[in-house]
Order: structure tokens, then C-alpha cells, then sequence
């Protein structure tokens, strides 16, 4: 499978103006990948998920595509998405281990969410138990509450019940930030499975936690302010990032086995830039040591090496 | 300075307080002048409880907490307010802990009205922006706003900013960092070592291993309720005994290194059974290194 | 800032807005008009004229005329004059007895969802008996030992049953609040229990208090008609559903004298219909989401 996106623009309707969530984004996915999504809150790494699956009401789709497959994507109309969901494009969206209707057995809403898009449990009931077995669980989760499971376990189902239906495109929106540590393992590690075992062909993991998307992503994208700023590898991004803010990022990091004694971490000063009215030109440019006159103008995207792409003037420096 | 000795709590919970929830098992810890302590657990480990303890926001069900020798449970609300000069605390979710309707420094206000009424308003208005200062918060940019107009990092400052009107002993942390960005996290971290370095002692209640370990120089790590191992941070995260904690240093992602690097099953562990029975005690595997093994 | 704090927080801390909603919200408007309108004439119109609304002023069941507005009644009393001070009686009541409803079910509802435990059961005991009791039945029994009504006594009884549901649902809302963060805070700022209530959790639930406000104020002068028509209004004054009774009571439907009984009970519809409209018209002020944009 292969995902194309082309200068997607999504905006927010709010009573004050639109807020230009995502602003031109460009990339492209291959079969098998995983890409991590890395960035802070407010710089669209979310909506930037749920714009691929229109997932979210209050959406703009103002311009790009998104071409899966060599099928164009109606990510623009809820209507016309619904035939791909699940099927072509799935999400785990973030809170779904919250979101399971409490009156309900895990099987019985398995059951109900089939039927809705015309499958039969019946048929399929072998795949799942196999499935929830893979990941650790047993069969007798089928007879569940969801508030007999714990979290852990309530994220497996859910990550499940999401792939099920084989999808070529998984969204995985910050499925491991309300786990314990021990559990993040265990779920970063089952998405890793479910890709080498072809129940997904390509999976866009978007998270906060950069130091877990680097221990399963092959690629990372950086994001900021509505744009992508750096794309890479995820050994190259870490071990050597070129955008400034990547680099300030990495390095506000605390990795075990650093101390505050010896070497002080430095936090990025300033606040990202409000997405009610961008600046123009780069948007890091409040913040970055090494912004200069050039800097007013959008900066192009440099590829510095084969599939290693920065957003910034200064990039072959 | 702040000791916990046995300190037990359970909840009645159920219809009518039928059933009983034990929450900690027989913890006993202490935080020194100029000390960062890290509580560090996963939920329901119990380490939050702790917290809400040694804040005196829920009682001790057995064992005894003392500040400098003193037992802390006030007999009355005056000796409570009296023990808030020298306890403070600041929470994790930082836009829950203000009042959403209110401007943000009314926390400030609201501290000036219980501990310092005679207060004239020149002098509490350089009072404030000494202490603003101290956190390295600009007077203008935060006084006379809303929460919501202001960050995460601003907010969780401020808050300890608010504790610090009071020149206390001891602050309870509780996860204050874990709801902000990763650029501001920092700050605040810092700001908390420069605070210890004047002398304040820091209950630092987190999930976080690598937080612990920046910022701290003993560590507590507790499962279930009860402590399992605890020590200098360096001895226990460098050599850590408890397969719990050794399993939790493995499943930290870091940067450095990769999971399928060095691929390790995580160590089988005791189930939660029986709470109410005494944990296993702590043994002292090293110099000021204890463990809760064999 | 991201997106979702954008829209989450933009009707957070500011008051006027509220009120800059609520006066053009039309349902606010027209509602408060109307109940304003009425109000007015029940206060102001008894300066204007006899203080009596009992005697006899002239020739018996006269449809309405020049002299007199609303006609008489079959007895001869101005039925205009019965009306304003009828409108007076009945916001009095509604003020009276939804106000004691107001105080009894915030205390027990902020009470029992601040302590919880023990108190809590007790309170909430006690709020489902008074919610389950058969009230009219209780009301006869009382009304039957009280061989002087007055308008007073007629508010403390509609208080005394009307309180449960806000009890219920401050309780609820209670329980809630009660463990946000900032109420941890207020209590490490030595502040105590009530103190807490009213100025960090009372403010909250604001826009909620209003509306039960209302809805108390139009349900106790309903009530107190109810009474009144069943015959255990007050005996010593009139009000809109005392003269529902009388004008019943004196066959004025087979007389057809509309005017006796059709003006207070268009009223009493008036007021309290007014009342819960405005109440709606406030629930979209409140709440923008139902605001069309």
C-alpha cells in the first residue's frame, strides 16, 4: 500500500476565525512503514491523524488530497469516507480505552459494531479469538464489561477491534500516553506485531513520547505549528537532527542515567505561535538560536540526505 | 525534617463502608532539608495516597507522620492551617487546579486572606513579584490573566510560587510535570533543583524513571502499596535488586538505546493478593540500598 | 494553543458575555417581560385602588364595562381589583416558597455532596422520603388542622415539599466539583468547608442555581393555585387560585362569567409559561453549544 499526501490544509471553525490546524502538508508513506508522528500539543500531529480518516465534526478540509492506493481519499466528505473506514483507513483514537460503552460485553459490542458495517460475527469470530489471543488475551474476554478489564488490557481490545478488518492504513493516535510504562511496552510492541504480521500494512503512530515512537518507528516526522518540519529515519533523526527545533527537542529529553549535576537540560523558550493567525514564514522563528533575515520567508523543504527532509534555510549548514 | 513511619491506609468503600480498599502497607520514608525524594510506582501503586497523607487531605489510617518530630495530624482546624505554613502541594493537572471562573492569581489572593491579613498592598504586591521572580515567572505577563490565557508551565509555576509565599519545609509534587510539553517540563524541573539547593525538602511523587533520576538523589519505588526497594538513585536505577524494578528500568523507552537491542522478558512477579497482610520487609542489599528480595 | 483549548476555554471567566447572550436571547427576553409585566401590575396597581379586594362594590356578575374592568363577580366585588391583588399573593408565594425550597435543598444538597460518608446517606434518606411523600395527602391533613391559612403559612408548607429535586441535583453536581483540584487547594489554603462551598463551588454551578431558582419560582406559585383551587388557599386573602375556586365554586362557568375565571387563570399560565421559557432561553445562553452560531 501507499499513502500520498499533498499540501493538506485543515482548519478548526471557531467563533473568533478559523484556526489553521494543519497548513500545507506533504508526505508519503510505503508499504509496510511506520511512521511516528512526534510533536508537541498544538502543532496538528492529531488532527493531522483524524484528517486522513475524517474522523472530527468540527473539521475543514480546505485544500490537498490524500491518495491511498492510488484511490484518491474523500477525506473532505463524511459520507463518501465511511466506505473506507476500517477497511481502507482505520484510527485508534486517543481515549478509546475509555470510550467502550460500560452496558456492554466486549463481544456483544464486537457483535453490534460487525453488523453495522455488514459483517457477520459469526464468521469472523475465529479471527478475533486468534487475534486477542496473540496480543495476550484470552477468549473469555469476549464475556467482559469493559470495567473488569484493566487498561492495558482495554487498549489490546481496542487495538484488536481496530485492525480487524485488515486495514492498509492504521492511525494510531496516542495509544500508549494513558498506560503504565510496563503497559506502553507491551502496547508499542503489539502495534510492531501487527504490522509484521500483516494485519496492517502501514501504520502512522502519532505520540508525544519521543523517545517511544523512536524504539518502533522505521520514519519520524516532526511536527510544529501546523507544519512538518523534519522527516527522517528514526536512527538519523535522533542521532543527528538538522531542524533547530528537533535538536531542542531531543535535548530536553531526560534519558536515566543523566543527572541534573551534569549537564542541565534546557527547556525551548516562548510558546508555539497561536494558529488563529500564523506568521508568516517559518513559525519556529520566535524561538530558534538560529533565526535570521531569511527566516521571514516560509523556508523549503531541503532533502538532506535520501529520505532525510528539513524545513529550514539553515539546513545544510 | 518530614518522616513517615508504618504508615498504613485503607478506604471503606462499598455500599454503607461495607468492603475495605488498602491503598498503603507499612511505608516508611523520610525527606531531609534540601533533599528531592521520588516516589515512583504505577497506578495503584499507592504513591499518590502518600501524598495526599503527608498533605493531610486524607487521614493515616495507622502509623504516624511527623514534621521535625512533630506529629502532624491536626487536632482541630487552627493547627491544621498552622501545618499548611510548612506543607504545601502542587498537583498535575494544572488547569484543574484553578478555579476556571476566577483570574489565575486569585490562588495568590486567597493566600494572602488565610496567612497574611494585615498585609498592606504595596508590600504584598513586592512580595509577589519577589516570589514570581524566584520561579522565574515576568509579574506582567502572568498577574491579572485568566488560566486559560496562560500555558500549562506558567500555571504549575505559579503554584509553586503560591507554596513558596508560605516559606515552607516540605512541597508534595504530585506528577506536576507529566500534564506539560516537553519543552516546558524543563523549567520547571530545574526550578524545583534550584529550590532544593535553598534548603527545601521535595516529595516528588512520579511515574517517570528518568524524571527520578535527574532531579533526585533517593528514590522510592513502590508496587501494590508497600515499598519495594529504595536508596541513592544511583545505586538503585545502576543496580537495581527488586525484578520489579528491574523491569521497570527495561521497559523505559530511551533514546539512547532501542527495546529490540536487548530484547529482555520482563521478570514474573508476585500477583496483587492479600493487601491487608504485612509486605515483605526491606532488606539492606548496599550501602544505603534497601530491596524488598527473598 | 492548540485547537481543542481554543474552543474549550472560550466562554470561560467572562460574566458580561452571559449577560450580553441573555438579553438578546428572545426566549429570555419575551419571557422576563411578560413575568416583569405582571410583576409590575401586582405591585404597583394596589396603590391605585381600593384596599378591599373582599367588598361589595357594586350590582352582581356585571360582564366587564367601563367602571368596571374585569366585571364583578357574584358576589359584586370588582374582579379587577380581585386580580392585582391576587397577582401580588401569588408572587409572594412564589417568591416565598420557592426561595424556602431554594435554601432547604442547597443546604442539604451542598452538605451531602461535600461530606459524603455518613451524612451523605442520612441526607439523601431523608431527601427520597420527602420526595416519595404523597404531598397533597400531607397538605390536606396539615390544612385541615390550621383553621387560619395564611399566605405565609401556604409558602413555608410549598417549601417544605418542593426542595428534593434541587437537593438531588446540587448533590450530584457536588460530588463532582468537590473533587477537582482546586478545592484540594482551597483546603491547603486553611480555608474550611463551608467557605469552600460558597466561593469555589457555588460560583461553578452558578447558571444551574438560576434556572432552579426559576423553575422553583414558577413551580411553587403553580402549586400554590393547585392548593388554592382544591380549596386550601389561604383564607384570609385572595390570589389568582382563589378565585379559580370561587368563580368554580359559584357555577360562573354554567353563568357564564367568563371574566371571573378566565383572567387569573390566563395569568397564572402566563407567568409561569413565561418563566419556563426564559429558563430555556437560559440553557442556551449557558451553554453555546446549543446557541446557534
Amino acid at each position: 500500500m501507499t499513502l500520498e499526501v499533498e499540501d493538506l490544509r485543515v482548519h478548526y471553525r471557531t467563533v473568533k476565525g478559523d484556526v489553521r490546524a494543519l497548513d500545507g502538508v506533504s508526505f508519503s508513506l510505503a508499504d509496510g512503514e511506520i511512521v511516528g508522528l512526534a510533536g508537541e500539543s498544538g502543532c496538528g500531529k492529531t488532527t493531522l491523524g483524524k484528517s486522513l480518516i475524517r474522523l472530527d465534526g468540527r473539521m475543514r478540509h480546505v485544500g490537498g488530497t490524500a491518495v491511498l492506493d492510488g484511490d484518491e481519499l474523500p477525506i473532505g466528505d463524511d459520507r463518501a469516507m465511511n466506505a473506507h473506514r476500517w477497511k481502507g483507513v482505520s484510527i485508534i483514537p486517543q481515549y478509546s480505552m475509555s470510550a467502550m460503552n460500560p452496558t456492554r460485553k466486549i463481544g456483544k459490542m464486537t457483535a453490534e459494531l460487525l453488523k453495522s458495517r455488514g459483517k457477520s460475527y459469526r464468521a469472523l469470530k475465529d479471527e478475533l479469538v486468534r487475534r486477542l489471543e496473540l496480543v495476550g488475551l484470552s477468549e473469555k474476554v469476549l464475556d467482559n464489561y469493559p470495567i473488569e478489564l484493566s487498561g492495558g488490557m482495554k487498549q489490546r481490545v481496542v487495538m484488536v477491534l481496530s485492525t480487524l478488518l485488515d486495514p492498509s492504513l492504521l492511525i494510531a493516535d496516542e495509544v500508549t500516553s494513558a498506560l503504565d510504562v510496563t503497559n506502553q511496552k507491551a502496547v508499542a510492541e503489539t502495534l510492531v506485531k501487527f504490522r509484521d504480521m500483516g494485519f496492517v500494512k502501514s501504520m502512522i503512530v502519532v505520540t508525544h513520547d519521543l523517545s517511544l515512537v523512536y524504539q518502533i518507528a522505521d520514519t519520524i516526522m516532526v511536527m510544529y505549528a501546523g507544519r512538518i518540519v523534519e522527516k527522517a529515519p528514526a536512527e538519523t533523526i535522533i542521532k543527528s537532527p538538522k531542524h533547530p527545533y528537533t535538536k531542542a527537542l531531543i535535548g530536553a529529553l531526560p534519558e536515566v542515567g543523566l543527572e541534573y549535576g551534569d549537564e542541565r537540560l534546557k527547556s525551548i523558550p516562548g510558546k508555539p505561535p497561536h494558529l488563529l493567525n500564523p506568521p508568516t514564514g517559518c513559525r519556529f522563528r520566535d524561538r530558534c538560536p538560529l533565526a535570521s533575515e531569511e527566516c521571514a520567508e516560509e523556508p523549503p523543504v531541503v532533502a538532506v540526505q535520501d529520505g532525510h527532509e528539513v524545513a529550514c534555510w539553515k539546513a545544510e549548514v | 525534617m518530614l518522616e513517615l513511619k508504618n504508615v498504613w491506609k485503607s478506604y471503606r468503600v462499598g455500599a454503607l463502608g461495607s468492603k475495605r480498599l488498602v491503598a498503603v502497607r507499612d511505608v516508611s520514608i523520610d525527606v531531609a532539608p534540601g533533599e528531592v525524594l521520588s516516589v515512583v510506582g504505577e497506578s495503584g501503586s499507592g504513591k499518590t495516597t502518600i501524598g495526599k497523607m503527608v498533605l493531610q487531605l486524607t487521614s493515616v489510617t495507622r502509623g504516624s507522620i511527623t514534621l521535625d518530630g512533630v506529629d502532624v495530624t491536626a487536632k482541630g482546624h487552627a493547627q491544621r492551617k498552622e501545618y499548611y505554613r510548612n506543607v504545601q502541594g502542587v498537583f498535575q493537572d494544572p488547569f484543574s487546579s484553578y478555579n476556571p471562573i476566577f483570574k489565575a492569581d486569585r490562588v495568590f489572593e486567597t493566600v494572602r486572606e488565610s496567612y497574611f491579613p494585615q498585609v498592606g498592598r504595596q508590600e504584598w504586591r513586592e512580595k509577589l513579584e519577589r516570589v514570581l521572580q524566584s520561579v522565574r515567572l515576568d509579574p506582567g505577563s502572568v498577574l491579572g490573566k485568566y488560566p486559560h490565557q496562560l500555558s500549562g508551565g506558567q500555571l504549575q509555576r505559579m503554584l509553586i510560587a503560591r507554596a513558596l509565599l508560605l516559606d515552607i519545609k516540605v512541597l508534595v509534587a504530585d506528577e506536576i510535570i507529566s500534564m506539560l510539553d516537553a519543552s516546558t517540563r524543563i523549567d520547571v524541573l530545574n526550578l524545583l533543583a534550584e529550590l532544593r539547593e535553598q534548603g527545601l525538602g521535595v516529595l516528588f511523587v512520579t511515574h517517570d524513571l528518568s524524571l527520578a533520576n535527574y532531579i533526585s538523589e533517593r528514590v522510592v519505588i513502590m508496587r501494590h502499596g508497600a515499598v519495594v526497594e529504595m536508596g541513592e538513585t544511583g545505586k538503585v536505577f545502576s543496580d537495581p535488586r527488586h525484578p520489579y524494578s528491574r523491569n521497570l528500568l527495561a521497559s523505559v523507552p530511551q533514546l539512547h538505546r532501542k527495546w529490540s537491542d536487548d530484547p529482555v522478558e520482563p521478570e514474573p512477579l508476585e500477583p496483587d493478593g492479600d493487601r491487608e497482610i504485612d509486605p515483605p520487609p526491606l532488606t539492606k542489599v548496599g550501602d544505603g540500598h534497601w530491596a524488598a528480595t527473598g | 494553543m492548540s485547537a481543542e483549548v481554543v474552543m474549550a476555554t472560550e466562554p470561560l471567566g467572562r460574566r458580561n458575555e452571559h449577560l450580553y447572550f441573555a438579553l438578546r436571547n428572545p426566549k429570555v427576553a419575551v419571557g422576563m417581560s411578560i413575568v416583569l409585566l405582571f410583576l409590575l401590575v401586582g405591585l404597583i396597581g394596589p396603590f391605585f385602588m381600593s384596599d378591599n379586594p373582599m367588598e361589595y362594590v357594586g350590582p352582581k356578575s356585571q360582564a366587564p364595562n367601563g367602571e368596571y374592568w374585569l366585571g364583578t363577580t357574584y358576589f359584586g366585588q370588582d374582579v379587577w381589583v380581585q386580580f392585582v391583588h391576587g397577582l401580588r399573593s401569588s408572587y409572594l408565594v412564589g417568591a416565598l416558597g420557592g426561595g424556602i425550597a431554594f435554601v432547604i435543598g442547597l443546604t442539604v444538597g451542598f452538605t451531602a455532596g461535600y461530606r459524603g460518608g455518613l451524612v451523605d446517606e442520612l441526607l439523601n434518606m431523608i431527601t427520597n422520603v420527602v420526595l416519595v411523600l404523597p404531598a397533597l395527602a400531607v397538605l390536606i391533613v396539615i390544612s385541615s388542622y390550621l383553621e387560619v391559612r395564611g399566605v405565609v403559612t401556604q409558602a413555608i408548607i410549598i417549601g417544605a415539599f418542593s426542595w428534593p429535586w434541587v437537593a438531588r441535583a446540587v448533590r450530584a453536581q457536588t460530588f463532582t466539583l468537590r473533587n477537582r483540584d482546586y478545592v484540594d487547594l482551597a483546603r491547603l489554603t486553611g480555608k474550611r468547608a463551608p467557605q469552600i462551598i460558597v466561593r469555589e463551588i457555588m460560583p461553578n454551578m452558578a447558571s444551574y442555581l438560576l434556572m432552579s431558582m426559576i423553575l422553583l419560582f414558577g413551580g411553587a406559585i403553580l402549586f400554590a393555585a393547585m392548593l388554592d383551587f382544591i380549596g386550601l388557599g389561604p383564607t384570609n386573602a385572595v390570589s389568582l387560585g382563589t378565585m379559580m375556586q370561587q368563580s368554580m365554586a359559584w357555577s360562573s362557568l354554567h353563568l357564564g362569567a367568563w371574566w371571573w375565571f378566565v383572567p387569573p387563570g390566563l395569568a397564572i399560565t402566563a407567568i409561569v409559561g413565561a418563566l419556563y421559557i426564559t429558563n430555556v432561553g437560559l440553557d442556551e445562553v449557558f451553554n453555546p453549544k446549543l446557541r446557534e452560531m
